[in-house]
């Protein structure tokens, strides 16, 4: 019947150990990070059993999504929008762009321009979308898209900026991600238009799928 | 006065590291969230150019009974016709599904005018391959695998030279993008070499139109 003593010990436990392994794993995830790219549309790759991997630098992405109308049905046609992961390279492009087309940007909307990982607006209308805030270029952008119909029978505003892309990198790669539902026509005008310009080579983004799992 | 000295107290300077912790954890899981560790995968595709002044001799031409044109339509369906397009009998284009029982199984299968199955036995010539670059890694760097596949592909085997499929693939404007990409994956599968991604022209278009199917 005697008191049963509970003795109250310290439990400091040593955290030292923990934030070591913390900081480690941090640096680890700081060092092998890519961010994420912010995509105006969202693009569900299809599946595939390629196993090559995307080339490590010098890639120009090419967007293509399904157009969807305001309640969410798709139209039939397709969006286009375009990223280069260097976006040093973006400058050089952008002026003889604007320089074709009669564009004048001021200092801030080309700031914006080389800031912003995706484009795809119609040249006339960029000045426009340029001036916009951040949140409202988010909501017009994924209705946008560059338009592939070429200009007086010459090479279309999607070609020019392949074009304009080409010529700052010679080894510039072109990468098609295109979402799994987007109808064929679309996919079948943007290849013929990079045909037209002698890019015949070039990579189509897909997801890893096992073989044998239909 | 030395007494006095060695008096002195002893502070516990034990430092505590929860918040540290805390914060390390926070910022981990922010570039957990934000990154993309592992990259795409991608297909390598090479198309002909546009340009209409191809030489004659630049062409290739498959024999009749080593080509199947693949017609790839809307609604996630497949046709296939083996040898020359016959556009004006519509028994010669044949519907079949997607996956291993379907067109796999076909071009597996397709035998061509002496007899051999090309498709089979590259295949089987690229799974021994395969097994022996797995036994022993070391005899088979990438340089010389990628020059040995692409041998068997082009119909090199051990036992002599095998014929190999020429395979167009045709895909309407209302296939889906999926399943062009699955086209080519069969492509891949089946290790076939040799395959064209084509358009549909007004005789294919007909031709389809003849069996009601939708473009």
């Amino acid at each position: 019947m005697g008191k049963v003593k509970i003795k109250k010990s310290d439990v400091w436990i040593d955290m030292t150990p923990m934030s070591d392994v913390m900081t480690l794993l941090l640096t680890f995830f700081m060092l092998t990070s890519t961010f994420v790219k912010n995509e105006p549309v969202k693009v569900n790759t299809p599946g595939s059993v390629s196993e090559i991997k995307v080339p490590e630098n010098g890639v120009l992405t090419i967007l293509v999504s399904p157009e969807k109308d305001k309640a969410g049905k798709p139209t039939g046609e397709g969006q286009v929008f375009m990223s280069i992961d260097n976006t040093d390279q973006l400058g050089q492009p952008l002026d003889a762009m604007t320089g074709k087309f009669g564009v004048t940007l001021n200092e801030k909307q080309s700031k914006t321009f080389k800031n912003e990982s995706t484009f795809g607006v119609p040249m006339n209308e960029l000045s426009g979308y340029l001036a916009m805030s951040t949140q409202a270029r988010q909501k017009t952008l994924n209705t946008k898209g560059i338009p592939l119909d070429s200009i007086k029978g010459g090479m279309s505003e999607f070609q020019e900026w392949v074009d304009q892309a080409r010529r700052v990198n010679t080894n510039l790669k072109i990468a098609l991600k295109a979402d799994a539902t987007t109808p064929y026509k679309t996919v079948k005008k943007v290849m013929s238009e990079l045909q037209d310009m002698d890019e015949s080579h070039y990579y189509m983004i897909t997801q890893l799928k096992k073989q044998g799992d239909e | 006065m030395a007494k006095k000295e060695s008096k002195q107290k002893k502070v516990n300077v034990r430092v505590d590291f929860t918040p540290m912790v805390d914060m390390l954890m926070l910022l981990i899981t922010f570039f957990m969230l934000c990154t993309t560790l592992s990259k795409p995968q991608t297909m390598e595709l090479t198309m002909p150019s546009n340009d209409k002044n191809t030489q004659d001799n630049q062409k290739n031409e498959a024999k009749a009974s080593e080509s199947i044109t693949l017609y790839v339509t809307a609604d996630n369906k497949i046709f296939y016709g083996e040898g020359i397009p016959q556009y004006s009998n519509p028994a010669w284009l044949k519907e079949t599904t997607w996956g291993n029982d379907g067109i796999r199984k076909i071009l597996r299968n397709h035998s061509t005018a002496n007899g051999v199955k090309p498709v089979t036995r590259i295949e089987l010539a690229v799974k021994e391959l395969n097994a022996d670059k797995a036994k022993n890694p070391k005899m088979y760097p990438d340089s010389i695998y990628q020059k040995k596949l692409s041998k068997i592909k082009g119909g090199e085997l051990k036992d002599g030279k095998v014929p190999t499929l020429t395979i167009i693939i045709k895909p309407s404007d209302n296939a889906s993008y999926k399943n062009m990409v699955d086209a080519l994956d069969e492509m891949q599968i089946l290790s076939i070499g040799t395959y064209v991604i084509d358009k549909i022209n007004s005789d294919d278009a007909k031709l389809l139109k003849l069996k009601g199917i939708r473009l």
